[in-house]
């Protein structure tokens, strides 16, 4: 090897690595966490959510395959972005995502049978998460293949987060465990203290997005009425 | 016959796919800010509906279970393609958009200016898929699926009508700022459901 080629190597490893966390990168990253979280201002990907929050292990499962989904999803379809034509594209998107789904359902299925049949048909549910394909048209479809894994991975945490958040006040006030663990004390429950029987039915999940909501947009006033 | 109407009412009212099972949230929270065009949506969904769920009934049971492809060879009887079912699934739903939309607009460009922009966007309705997949779950039979299929666009259609018109008296009322649009439309939501959930007490 001549020593042009040694010395120009590592001055592209270095500008690689620095456009890898760039900060625009990082904004990236960060950005749907709290100021464009997915759920709470994107309002994307609320359908296959809400109904695995009684519990925070489902949940966290959940998002876990959201994060693969959205990640991959957005970085193939950013790797052959060029060569699908535009008409066609939401089936081409669909058949990815699709795709990277069974993937999930199959794995799920092999080593957490219980946690699979729990989920049950949510899991096929995130193949029409408005999520994946709001981000593939949103962002991959026009952007280089490193930033769209990152705004893949970015929205999978954002959403993730809003899940656990959901499944942690559902079931400790619905069961008064987290993770299974027992949380509220037996001499509260000996002294007549009771779970709360409404937050393992459906609309105890929309009641606390709805005052998340309102929380985070006390709080960033920038974000009121954006939708 | 009893049955079916059981099924048709339990669909529609106990296992309503808004407030029951939050499909299809994301048009329904962003298309129900004016009755006419949530009127307009909520059709296209209940007509959609019952076009994809009989047809994934149809792949299903002579392509994807175990044992439906021996209508081909005897030697493929023990074949279990069910693993399959997510891409044909939604290979169906969307080639079934695509469809209505082209023959939509080629004979009727009334209805094709009220329902355009809502009928592509129908393909990512999870409750359509959901719908499927629901049918794959409890087996239900042709004249079921048909029935579950009606039930849950019905279902879709009565939610998203009853928000828009409730979102449409909102402009009026005095709501604190950060809660208004997506806040409050997720309150009422949960308001909603937990009066549907008064109809789990109708015994079936």
């Amino acid at each position: 090897m001549s020593t042009d080629a040694t010395t120009e190597a590592p001055v592209k490893v270095e500008k690689k690595r620095e456009a890898l966390f760039s900060k625009k990168n990082v904004q990236t990253l960060r950005d749907p966490l709290d100021d464009n979280n997915p759920i709470t201002v994107q309002v994307l990907g609320i359908c296959s959510a809400l109904a695995v929050t009684v519990q925070v292990k489902p949940a966290l499962i959940m998002s876990l395959g959201v994060i693969f989904v959205t990640s991959f999803s957005n970085l193939i379809i950013s790797l052959i972005r060029k060569s699908i034509p535009t008409r066609i594209r939401i089936i081409v998107q669909l058949i990815v995502v699709a795709m990277l789904v069974t993937i999930v359902d199959q794995v799920l299925k092999a080593y957490m049978f219980d946690v699979s049949k729990k989920l049950a048909v949510f899991v096929g549910l995130i193949i029409t998460n408005c999520i994946v394909m709001g981000r593939l048209e949103a962002f991959a479809l026009s952007q280089k293949p490193w930033p769209a894994f990152l705004d893949g991975i970015g929205n999978g945490v954002g959403y993730g987060l809003i899940l656990i958040v959901v499944a942690i006040f559902r079931e400790f006030f619905g069961a008064g465990t987290i993770m299974g663990i027992q949380f509220v004390p037996q001499w509260l429950y000996d002294i007549g203290y009771v779970n709360n029987g409404l937050m393992v039915l459906p609309p105890a999940a929309l009641f606390i997005i709805g005052i998340y909501i309102w929380w985070q947009r006390s709080r960033n006033t920038k974000l009121v009425n954006v939708s | 016959m009893q049955h079916l109407l059981n099924l048709l009412i339990k669909s529609i009212f106990v296992e309503n796919v808004i407030f029951a099972f939050f499909l299809g949230m994301c048009s329904y929270l962003a298309v129900s800010k004016k009755i006419k065009t949530a009127f307009g949506l909520g059709l296209a969904v209940i007509f959609v509906m019952l076009l994809t769920t009989p047809l994934n009934y149809f792949i299903l049971t002579y392509m994807l279970k175990e044992g439906a492809l021996s209508w081909v060879h005897p030697s493929l009887a023990t074949v279990d393609l069910t693993f399959l079912a997510f891409i044909l699934f939604i290979s169906t739903i969307a080639g079934a958009v695509q469809l209505v939309e082209m023959v939509v607009e080629k004979f009727m460009p009334a209805l094709y200016t009220s329902l355009g922009i809502f009928l592509p966007l129908i393909t990512v309705n999870c409750s359509i898929l959901g719908t499927s997949l629901f049918m794959q779950e409890r087996e239900y039979n042709f004249t079921e699926t048909g029935v579950f299929s009606l039930g849950a666009g019905i279902g879709f259609f009565l939610a998203i009508v009853l928000l828009a018109a409730i979102r449409e008296r909102l402009r009026y009322s005095n709501i604190p700022e950060p809660l208004q649009g997506l806040g409050i439309a997720m309150i009422i939501t949960a308001l909603m459901g937990m009066a549907f959930l008064s109809f789990s007490g109708i015994k079936l």
